[in-house]
């Protein structure tokens, strides 16, 4: 057993004694219902198959979705699918559930007549097929990678019917495998001055962006080619996509197809017209590529029911500066703060997973989590973050999560 | 240094050895010039990578028709995707709308984005005047192009749109600024 976990079971154990007289009555009035005698007999199962499914006990889907509050949509409608925060555990979110967002639908590509064209500010422009990224040497990573819309939800107006799939469901972390971009780089040889590169799919619309060649992007970006082990899946890009650690899911370009050098951005529409954020005096901050410091609550969260007595409070906390440093819980509508503890590990760029004991009197309250990342960049509160940015700019939305919970013992979305 | 970077660092210096270029001549072949400028569709915001050609707001106007209206609406507007026009003097406002004439800072990614991806479902389809037309007539539904103007390679790319100073880049990543 790892040692936070054994830590963790032992606080816990003594939290249960010390608190016996609210949690031990609801465990009490749950064991009286059973006896061990109403456990269905085992016997052989069913057939081993080529792959394993779900058990038909676990209902996890993602949510498609058009535009933001516009739920419940025709299929063809749908320019993104979220990611059930609220009936996951652990850090790594399942393959077939990692959030999509793609702007022409998801294109049915052939590997073996995919080519990755590399040319523009460059001494040798190459052509590469997929078999040739998998001989090169690779890397893997476990990274989050989140739409920028992603809290879209709440920038003027926090419905209460919705979870936090709805609100939070457009980031995912996966482990990535792929060629360094520096690899690539180096066998084109890449001109002196060549200090942007746009990067373009092969959907229907030929998403591109133009990405700048920072010291950090030259080490941490890689073509991707696998997917928590397995070929990506073609949602997510198959049979190649970029992989830009920290920074704005529209960059990962899914079917990657050409990667050209300039000396200048190129001003697609995607870094014009779309991810860029408008702000309250009508200018647009543009390239604002890296994702911030966020947190959420996941359970419980927004239409989840909770009893008086022992709670489980646990969440997701990820940062595009690098490491998680710590996740504060306030469970008095951020008055007062307490540190939860992170799941190991804890990876830079990547989600990690807090949880808190947490025992709730009955009383009215509110719920709110905030981190901090190792740069020490804290995740702001809802008032101020609309103080510095209005509430017009549709991406970037990291401020904190609010969960009311009335009387009844109710969670629902707020603002704060 | 934290022990993930330490492993990345490892892997850059073997990835480093092995790039050596007896090994590296390996992976990929020499892309040809002719089937570089197949692929090599994207437009700078200086023209660069624009054809030849040049089309009318007049021979727009039915194109359009045939191609963006059902989706866009007859002028532009009123459709069931992204309105293209209007909304200029709305960016400050608690509701902004945000259409090529209003919020778009350069016309040369008007002309990219229509031929990279747009009709939607066959994109590609319309010729390089056609596209250059279309380009032109949206431009006039938003005041920027007279009803009796054209558009080709040299003068789409002298249009100064209207919101064209209204972008911050962010500083982190304004490479040309912090050479200086």
């Amino acid at each position: 057993m790892p040692e936070d976990y054994r830590d963790e079971v032992l606080s816990r154990r003594w939290f249960l004694t010390a608190t016996a007289g609210a949690a031990g009555a609801v465990i009490a009035s749950a064991a009286s219902a059973e006896t061990l005698a109403d456990v269905p007999d085992r016997g052989p199962g069913a057939d081993l198959g080529a792959h394993s499914e779900r058990s038909r006990f676990a209902k996890l889907d993602r949510i498609p979705e058009s535009t933001p509050g516009k739920r419940n949509i025709d299929p063809s409608d749908a320019i993104n699918s979220k990611t059930p925060h609220q009936k996951l555990v652990g850090n790594i979110t399942p393959t077939d559930l990692h959030y999509e967002r793609s702007h022409s639908g998801v294109p049915d590509i052939d590997p073996t007549q995919h080519r990755l064209l590399i040319h523009g500010m460059v001494g040798k422009p190459l052509v590469f097929s997929v078999d040739d990224l998998r001989r090169m040497p690779s890397i893997t990573r476990i990274v989050f990678i989140e739409c920028t819309g992603n809290g879209w939800e709440n920038w003027k107006k926090a419905d209460p019917e919705v979870t936090v799939q709805n609100t939070h469901g457009l980031v995912s972390t996966n482990e990535w495998t792929g060629v360094p971009l520096k690899f690539l780089v180096d066998l084109v040889a890449r001109d002196k001055g060549a200090n942007w590169m746009l990067a373009e799919g092969g959907d229907g619309a030929g998403v591109d962006r133009s990405i700048p060649l920072t010291e950090e992007i030259m080490n941490e970006a890689f073509v991707a080619y696998g997917q928590n082990g397995e070929p990506l899946r073609p949602a997510h890009g198959f049979p190649m996509r970029l992989l830009m650690p920290g920074f704005e899911g529209n960059l990962h370009i899914k079917w990657l197809r050409r990667l050209k050098f300039g000396a200048a951005p190129w001003m697609t529409r995607w870094e014009t017209a779309r991810y860029t954020q408008l702000l309250a005096d009508g200018k647009a901050r543009q390239f604002q590529l890296r994702m911030e410091t966020n947190s959420v609550i996941t359970q419980p969260s927004g239409m989840m029911q909770i009893q008086p007595g022992y709670n489980r409070i646990s969440g997701l906390a990820w940062s595009g500066h690098g490491k998680i440093a710590k996740v504060e819980i306030s469970t008095d509508g951020a008055r007062t703060w307490k540190q939860a503890q992170l799941t190991q590990p804890v990876l830079s760029k990547a989600q990690v997973r807090f949880q808190m004991d947490w025992v709730w009197d009955g009383k009215p309250t509110k719920i709110v989590s905030r981190s901090t990342d190792e740069k020490g960049n804290v995740q702001p509160d809802r008032a101020s973050f609309i103080a510095a940015t209005g509430t017009n700019a549709l991406f970037h939305y990291n401020a904190q999560q609010t969960w009311s919970i009335d009387e009844a013992g109710r969670v629902r979305n707020v603002l704060a | 240094m934290s022990s993930h970077k330490k492993l990345l660092g490892t892997g850059i210096l073997a990835v480093g050895l092995l790039a050596a270029p007896a090994i590296a001549s390996d992976f990929g072949r020499p892309a040809s010039p002719q089937e570089i400028k197949l692929w090599d569709i994207d437009v700078g915001p200086d023209g660069k990578g624009l054809p030849d050609g040049g089309g009318t707001v007049v021979q727009g106007k039915q194109i359009f028709a045939d191609n963006c209206a059902a989706c866009h609406g007859e002028n532009g507007q009123g459709g069931i995707k992204d309105r293209l026009v209007g909304g200029q003097g709305t960016l400050a406002s608690n509701m902004p709308i945000k259409t090529v004439g209003s919020f778009w800072p350069y016309a040369t990614t008007l002309f990219d984005y229509i031929r990279r991806a747009m009709p939607y479902p066959t994109p590609g389809s319309l010729s390089t005047d056609e596209t250059y037309a279309v380009s032109a007539y949206i431009l006039s539904l938003n005041g920027i192009v007279p009803a009796d103007g054209k558009v080709d390679r040299d003068s789409l790319p002298k249009i100064k749109m209207p919101n064209r100073d209204g972008f911050v880049p962010d500083p982190e990543f304004d490479l040309r600024q912090k050479r200086k």
